[in-house]
């Protein structure tokens, strides 16, 4: 038993060591290189999800468009520099934009998303009396159909005037020319509205952009107005970048990364005080065993740390959340094992007896409790991956997971065989060392 | 000895009075749900100058946000809770506030559409309902060599119905007060203590089960209560640690997990509270078929 028991205290010592090579240095590791992943909370970014509009598409066509939608934000995202970018469908008709560390601006945020169809209009009075800009419409082959820059050829670009400024120029393909060629021969004299969807493109100045038709435009006009950096844009879209179908955002999260660093400096302090103190109580209440719990403490905040670096987890609030609950909680077990340890003591038993007494005897009541833990994890695991701002239930429920298994492991493992280590010491001769008080509490 | 089991009629009484407390609350305030669960906006602000809340109150709603809910962060932040907004809503409100308090940088923003809402509150209610029978199922299997398992189950989950209810009830009267909301990280919190109430309760069960199964003619009662004094050491010093940790993390962290924070201590000492009184009592109760003095004026006859 005694040559067993050192085995296995060199082993822990190994794991130990293999742990903090992991660790430290915190932002890398000397095994493995590793930094912690951090979730968007924590290093700030962009989590959005948009619902795709496929009403008009029809049902086998779904999928495909889908993922042309996604191709097309994919291109969109790279310019941005995100290195670790995630674009996923989820569902049939949603899909999930994760841009972590980086501070978006509104309007690089709104580009995202852009359908890039434009639609021009015509000016109508309505039964009210009042102007209204309706879709301009066109007959081909006996099929009434709107001009939108779906006719566009993909040769759009962008050149200076210096009379008329920045111009944009395009070239619509032959059914395009067709419609055009009728819209325009109808409404000569009268305003050409272009809107992005319900919304008129703007020019520089603010106002919105609908030009007083002067001649008839067949294959290839011209949008005036528009700033440099808006038409530069603009037209990148209209050439390759336009998304198939309209899309919604449905739901969206934006987090600076300054406001990210701090939470994690701060989490990191509470995390060490929580555990100082948790120490101070256990050493205080327990003497050599709460040292020993202690050692153990520390051990499993190594082995918990190195894990989550590994494995890895995506570390968020609510998950660091529940690494510090975890401490508190990883101690439960040791308490169970020395309350137990105590009684078995003032029973009169030797100090080695009452060490496997109370271990044996704690542990149907360590199992039968970290199970029902384990259950809930398993349950918020489950609610986390079906929600759509699920990542912080799913991180703790993770890490409390990862926490509560390793807890119950160095208190069978490392606290038992670091108090065997002692017991065969002189130490371990002094019952003071074992209990602040003898007797109370028990039957 | 102490005699905690004799007392049992006291203990459920003080229980039943905060919980009907709770429940008044509850019925009168109501809960105020997050944007997770109603769908709305929630901008963090920060200001580069002081600004006053009340001031900040009175620009929104002249900007058209009457009932946008304001609040600090422990960073000197402002929480900004509205309707949902576009972006270029949202840019019009921001640089309706920079006309007024001057520069400001946006630190965050979540918007969430009802349809995520409606959903988001549909799982989370599953989930406590999929935990509850989880639990039971569990507790009976793992009692299964006593002659009631399921009497175990059934006074494990009123434990952790009783926790939650307090939780709920103090959340109610903190928004009735402070407009705190019931948001996903309350949500964690109330699972979180889910687990830690059943976890205290099935080590009180697990030595009553012992000290049953040990005796050779039991007395019911004085077997619980011996159990429970056995325990009580270890599950007051395993809050404490609990609570210690909770603590330097409300302390640090602040508002970004208050109400997972706040959720956990309140759960933890009412976790505790019942699994030591509430539960053990019950089972007692259950066993002697004591039901109709429950019925009778509280405690009266308790002690």
């Amino acid at each position: 038993m005694p040559r067993r028991n050192t085995l296995v205290s060199i082993a822990i010592l190994i794991i130990f060591i293999l742990c903090l090579l992991v660790i430290l240095p915190i932002n890398q590791g000397l095994l493995g290189q590793k930094d912690f992943m951090l979730g968007l909370d924590l290093q700030g970014g962009l989590h959005l999800v948009y619902k795709a509009d496929l009403s008009g598409v029809e049902e086998g066509d779904k999928a495909e468009v889908m993922d042309g939608v996604i191709a097309v934000i994919a291109n969109r995202i790279n310019p941005l520099g995100v290195t670790e970018s995630n674009i996923e469908k989820r569902g049939e008709d949603r899909i999930v934009v994760e841009l972590p560390g980086i501070d978006i601006t509104d309007a690089q945020k709104e580009r995202l998303g852009r359908t890039a169809l434009l639609e021009f209009r015509e000016l109508v009075i309505d039964e009210n009396g009042e102007q209204q800009w309706i879709p301009a419409t066109g007959t081909i082959d006996g099929q009434e159909k709107v001009l939108t820059s779906s006719y566009f050829k993909e040769n759009t670009y962008v050149t200076t005037d210096p009379f008329a400024g920045v111009l944009l120029i395009f070239e619509f393909d032959e059914e395009g020319a067709r419609l055009s060629e009728e819209i325009t021969s109808r409404l000569i004299g009268q305003p050409l509205g272009i809107f992005e969807g319900d919304v008129p493109l703007l020019g520089e100045d603010g106002q919105p952009i609908a030009p007083i038709i002067q001649s008839v435009i067949s294959d290839k006009g011209q949008i005036e107005g528009l700033s440099l950096n808006e038409a530069s844009e603009l037209s990148k879209q209209l050439n390759a970048g336009r998304l198939p179908v309209p899309l919604e955002v449905i739901y969206e999260q934006t987090v600076s990364p300054i406001l990210g660093a701090d939470f994690v400096d701060l989490s990191v302090k509470a995390g060490l005080i929580g555990i100082a103190l948790v120490m101070l109580f256990m050493i205080a209440f327990y003497r050599l065993p709460g040292l020993i719990a202690s050692l153990a403490l520390v051990f499993y905040g190594s082995l918990v740390l190195a894990l989550f670096k590994m494995i890895p987890v995506t570390l968020t609030l609510a998950g660091i959340g529940g690494f510090i609950l975890s401490i508190g909680m990883a101690v439960d077990a040791n308490v169970l094992i020395f309350e137990r340890m105590k009684e078995e003591f003032n029973a009169g038993r030797t100090p080695r007896a009452a060490i496997e007494a109370g271990f044996n005897r704690a542990w149907t009541a360590i199992r039968d409790s970290n199970i029902t833990t384990f259950i809930v994890c398993g349950i918020l695991y489950w609610v986390g991956s079906n929600i759509v701002a699920g990542a912080p239930v799913m991180g703790f429920a993770l890490t409390l997971f990862i926490g509560v298994a390793v807890s119950m492991f160095t208190a069978i493992v490392v606290t038992r065989t670091l108090l065997r280590l002692f017991v065969g010491s002189r130490l371990a001769q002094k019952k003071t060392y074992f209990s602040t008080e003898s007797g109370e509490g028990n039957v | 000895m102490f005699d905690i089991i004799g007392k049992r009629f006291r203990f459920l009484a003080i229980s039943g009075i905060v919980i009907l407390v709770g429940i008044v609350s509850l019925s009168v305030f109501g809960l105020k749900a997050g944007i997770e669960f109603s769908s709305g906006s929630l901008l963090t602000l920060d200001f580069e100058q002081p600004v006053n809340l009340n001031e900040l109150k009175q620009e929104l709603a002249g900007l058209g946000y009457e009932k946008a809910i304001v609040q600090t962060t422990g960073e000197g932040d402002f929480l900004i809770r509205t309707v949902e907004l576009t972006t270029a809503q949202k840019t019009e409100l921001e640089e309706g506030l920079v006309a007024s308090f001057g520069p400001v940088t946006e630190r965050g923003f979540e918007n969430v559409d009802p349809v995520i809402a409606r959903q988001t509150a549909q799982t989370a209610a599953i989930a406590v309902a999929v935990a509850a029978v989880g639990i039971l199922l569990y507790i009976t299997w793992a009692f299964r060599r006593m002659p009631k398992p399921f009497h175990y189950g059934t006074c494990a989950i009123v434990a952790l119905v009783h926790d939650a209810l307090i939780a709920l009830g103090i959340f109610s009267i903190l928004g009735a007060i402070l407009g705190w909301e019931i948001n996903l990280m309350f949500i964690i919190g109330i699972l979180a203590v889910i687990g830690y109430s059943v976890n205290n309760t099935v080590v009180v069960f697990d030595r009553i089960r012992e000290n049953l199964l040990k005796s050779v003619r039991p007395d019911f009662e004085a077997v619980v209560n011996s159990s429970l004094v056995q325990t009580l050491i270890r599950s007051l010093n395993t809050s404490l640690t609990t609570i210690i940790v909770i603590l330097a993390l409300m302390l640090f962290v602040g508002a970004q997990i208050q109400n997972f924070a706040v959720v956990m201590l309140i759960g933890i000492i009412a976790g505790t509270y019942s699994s030591l009184f509430i539960a053990p009592s019950i089972l007692v109760i259950w066993e002697k078929g004591e039901w109709p003095r429950l019925l009778k004026p509280a405690g009266a006859k308790g002690g």
